[in-house]
Order: structure tokens, then sequence, then C-alpha cells
């Protein structure tokens, strides 16, 4: 059980310090997590710290691949409005 | 750790009973003595400053714990200068090493500000230790910072010890409903928290900070992003109130959204302030507070003078080579202070002599009923091509314009535009015409251009617009070209109250 840190990662810092089981590693292109050291936080808080402060929807994801910041839930954009106004400036 | 301290200066020391709340000492900028004397070489604080002094910011704090819905966390764009914006993030001894080599290159450079890519005080641990070491090192740059406010109450004591005198909080509203709007969240106490409840807990924690601060006799400004629709009718209540617990200055700035930045209201459509509207508002909050007029919001790692950017002559691989030889810059920078100092008392000692030597001014006693007195002479705009506060700049080569209002009570900033230049004298010069277009359409509220020179072709455009060309003032200071063009108008009968400009006649 280990949540893991994926390319849309903007390596802000945010989630380092917080890690209970200091398993977060400054690295590039992206930070990384230990996957041995991550217990998703259970035992010592509520949420996983990373998750919680992590200001990129999708750079966070679980063993099965899902993002525990899907899109729009961070930003309030709904993907829809954010595909249409992509699509729009690329056009230009 | 045992850390260095620093013991507070008298002046830090006097608290807010020696300065914004006594309203008694104002002077004609509205600032009092003493705190003028805190702020004259800060570029931010002080409008005087800033045409002369230059301040940098370096990019040591990655990490937000709130979101923004004018904000965007992929902080990547050297095209853009706007808050949060950074190129290259720094550690804090890289971080000294270039505030180093700037203040050795810069004499002018008077102040050094965290503000970001995030907020500072989420990332207290590169954020102070850039701070510890620059208080050592370079005990003649002014330290500031500017923050959300979230975690400040727990800062301040150790922002205290590092002598920093100058704080912003960026407080947008204070109420929670208006807040639920502009903020999507917060990391509080090891959760994210959303909506309503993120906002009231982020607005407590503001005012708090802002209250301590103020206790401390640290110097607070506030600055409040204008948002049409969201925050506009609530800004003035907040100026009141954050006046009331301290802040000396209010600092309200227009909403940059564009879709292209990836921001919630820029890809929502959520509309920027005209000009206009941000200097009625301005106006608006004005009879409570000190305004500030001439901020640029600049990127979180912006370094020269407001306005420009010299980032660029600063970047990792270039200071690296630079040798620095920090004791002799102390001593030239000291020189330039001292020469700027006296410019500075010589220009506020002519503009006193000027102000007693005109009619003073009697506000009477209105009875009830009574017609008021005429006034004489109506409110003028005025765009200036200015550089260290004198009309220097050719029109074409203007970056920017600073635009004053001129009237019976003196000339006074009340904004700025930006501008792309219009002739940089090379195959740029293709879309000249669309830019001074660009450039005739950002000053259309303004009736006088102020600039050291102007081309044929410009000149007859922009008097074609109605807005009258000048550069008889070239290298005049600003505020007395100002006057005496609006003193020209008023002889010659053009500024009847009542009568409109001559292109909306």
């Amino acid at each position: 059980m280990a949540l893991e840190i994926v390319d849309s990662c903007v390596n802000c810092w945010a989630c380092q310090p917080l890690c209970p089981q200091q398993a977060i590693q400054a690295a590039t292109p992206h930070f990384l997590i230990d996957a041995d050291k991550c217990t998703e936080c259970s035992g010592d808080f509520a949420a996983p710290q990373c998750a919680s402060i992590c200001p990129i929807e999708g750079a966070i994801i679980n063993e099965l691949g899902e993002a525990l910041n899907p899109p729009g839930s961070l930003t309030g954009i709904p993907p829809a409005r954010w595909a249409a106004v992509q699509a729009e400036i690329a056009a230009r | 750790m045992d850390l260095p301290v620093i013991e507070p200066s008298p002046a830090a020391a006097a608290g807010c009973s020696a300065d914004s709340c006594g309203a008694t000492a104002r002077q004609v900028d509205g600032l009092s003595d003493a705190i003028r004397a805190r702020v004259q070489d800060h570029p931010c604080y002080s409008e005087d400053a800033h045409h002369y002094f230059a301040r940098m910011h370096v990019a040591v704090a990655p990490a937000c714990n709130i979101q923004c819905h004018y904000c965007n966390r992929k902080y990547d764009c050297a095209n853009e200068s706007r808050p949060g914006v950074v190129s290259e993030l720094l550690t804090p001894d890289q971080a000294v090493r270039k505030t180093l080599a700037v203040a050795a290159a810069i004499p002018q450079m008077s102040v050094l500000g965290i503000a970001g890519p995030g907020d500072p005080l989420a990332n207290p641990e590169r954020t102070f230790e850039t701070f510890r070491q620059l208080a050592l090192k370079a005990p003649d740059i002014k330290l500031c910072v500017s923050t959300n406010g979230l975690v400040l109450p727990e800062y301040v004591e150790e922002l205290a010890r590092y002598n920093i005198d100058h704080v912003t909080i960026t407080i947008n509203c204070v109420d929670p409903e208006i807040g639920a709007r502009i903020y999507p969240w917060i990391f509080w106490k090891n959760r994210r928290v959303c909506g309503r409840e993120a906002a009231a807990i982020l607005i407590g924690q503001q005012q708090k900070g802002l209250e301590m601060l103020s206790a401390r006799g640290i110097l607070v400004k506030v600055n409040s992003v204008l948002i049409p629709g969201v925050n506009d009718a609530h800004l003035p209540e907040v100026s009141k109130i954050v006046k009331a617990k301290g802040a000396f200055l209010h600092n309200v700035m227009p909403l940059i959204a564009e879709a292209g930045h990836g921001t919630f209201y820029g890809v929502m459509g959520q509309r920027s302030p005209q000009p206009a509207e941000l200097k009625a508002l301005q106006d608006a909050c004005a009879g409570d507070m000190n305004m500030m007029r001439h901020c640029r919001q600049c990127r979180a790692d912006a370094v020269g003078l407001l306005g420009e950017d010299r980032g660029a002559e600063f970047t990792l691989d270039r200071i690296e080579n630079m040798e620095v030889d920090y004791e002799a810059a102390i001593v030239v920078r000291a020189e330039l202070r001292a020469q700027i100092a006296a410019e500075l008392a010589q220009k506020r000692a002519r503009a006193h002599a000027h102000a007693a030597s005109a009619t003073p001014q009697v506000i009477k006693f209105q009875p009830q009923g009574a017609k008021p007195a005429p006034a004489v002479g109506r409110p003028v705009l005025m765009a200036v091509a200015a550089k260290s506060g004198l009309v220097a700049v050719h029109f074409g080569h203007a970056t920017e314009f600073l635009v004053y209002e001129a009237s019976a009570a003196g000339a006074r900033l009340v904004g700025h535009r930006r501008a792309a230049s219009y002739c940089a004298g090379d195959e740029t010069c293709g879309d000249a015409e669309a830019v001074l277009a660009e450039t005739i359409r950002a000053l259309a509220d303004c009736e006088v251009v102020l600039c050291s020179r102007i081309g044929y072709e410009p000149w007859g455009q922009l008097e074609a617009a109605g807005i009258q060309p000048n550069g008889e003032y070239a290298m005049q200071p600003i505020e007395e070209a100002v006057i005496a063009v609006w003193n020209e108008m008023l002889a010659a009968g053009r500024l009847t109250v009542g009568q409109p400009a001559a292109r909306r006649a």
C-alpha cells in the first residue's frame, strides 16, 4: 500500500515536509515517494498528507492508478470546461 | 538552534501610537513623518521612493497552503509578469548569493522581499534561513515578506527577530461567503478544508496576524485583488477594517485573468476590471485609508525598479561568475542613498514652498440649502512617460505610463498603464500601428500625455483621439510638469467645471 507521484508534479515542495514516514524525496523531473516507506498515512492522519496539500490534480495516485485529487476537485474548473477552453486556445 | 537576535529599532518599537493611528500628523501625501522615515527607501511602500529605489524578490518559497482562484501553481513562464510566476527556484544559499550580486550591481536596490511563488510562511525553513543570512551579510538591505496570512500568527515573533519591518498580507475579503468564491481550499491542521469553512479560518488568521503585527509596530500593507462581481462592493469595508486594525497602506490591484493562464477565473471567463473601475474603487477607499497607486503586480522573482524587470541579468549561471565585493558595495550604496535622500528632501521642500505660496484652501461651513462655492478648474488625467521621477522617456520607447490626476489640489498619482513600446527602432516596427492603437486605447481616459519626445505620426493619432501630446517638459520633475500643464489649460479656459474634454464635446 503506497502512493505514487507522477509527472504532472510541479516540484513545489509542499508535500515533502509533511510526510510522517519521510517517504518523499526531492528529485527531478518530479518528486518521488519511496513505496517501501509510504503507509498512506494510516495510523498517523485521517487523510494522506501529501494528497491533502498537493495543488495539482492527478499528480498523486494510489496503487490502482486512481488520482487522489481527480480533475476539477481542486481548482473547481469542470473538466469539460477546461477541455473546451484548451481546444479554443489551441485553435488560435 | 541559536539565532542572532536583532533588537528592534526604537522607531519600530514605537508602534502604531506613533504612526498610522495618529491622523493628526498626516502630511500632504497621507503619511506621517514617522512612517515616511521608515518607508522612504522602500519602492513598494513609498510612491516617492519608487522612482529611485529598486527591489528584488527571491523565489525560495515554492510551497503554498491555500489555493486562490486567480493563481495557477504551474508557475514557470518567462514571458509573463504577474505574481506567483517565476522561472528559477532558489535555495536559501543561492538566494543570498543572488541578492548580494544584485545589490552590488544595482546600488539602488534597497529591498529584498520573499513573495513566493507559493507562500513564504508555508516554507518557513527556506524563508527564515534566507532572512537569517541576509540580516548578517547585508545589513543595509531592508527585508520584507508577503503572505496570504494563514499561518502568520505563529511566525510574528520570528519575523520580528530578523528585523522584518514590512509585511504585506493579501486580504481579499472579511466575509466567508465572499471568501468561498475566491478560495476553493486551504490546508489546515493536517487536512484540506474547502468552501466557506476554509474562508472563515483564513480570514480569522489574517485578521489575527494583522493585529499581532500592528501590536509589534511592524508596518503592514494590505493587498487586495479587485474581482468584479465578487469582492468589488466589499473592498471599501475591507479597507476600513484593516485600517482600524493598524494597516498603514492598502493596495487594491486589478485581477489578472486570462484563459491561457489556466486559473479558475481565467478559464471560467471571470473578467478583469477596467482601469476606470479600479480608480473609482481606490478613490472610494481613499477617504478612510492611504491607498497605493503605483503597484506593478510584479513576479515573485522580479529584479529592478518597479515597472522594469532585470531578472534575466542575474540568472544562477550568471551570478556564479560574478565577483562580489560587498564591503565596497555597502559604501557605494550608502553614498547613493544619501544622494537620493537629499534629492527627495529638496523635492519635498519645493512642494511645501509651492503649497505655502498658493492661496490656502479653507473649507467653510455651509449653511444648509446654501449653494456650494464653485470649484475652480476640473481635474484632468495626464499620462506621463517617466523615469526616476522625471518626464524622461520618448513616447515611442515607453513600456508604461504613470497616470496623474491634476487639479487645484496638485498632482496625484492615480495609476499606471502598461504599453508595448511603440518603436523599438528595428524590425518590430512592423507592428507599430497595432501597438500605437493599443496604447491609445489604454490611455483613453487621459487628456494629455507628457513625454520627453514624440514622433510626428503618433502625435497626430493621439491628437485625433483627443489626447494632447506634450514634449515641452522633457527632463522636468513629473509633478511640477503636470501642475504646469494643468495651469496652462486653466488659463486657456479649458477647465471650466462641467465642460467636458474637447474630444467628448
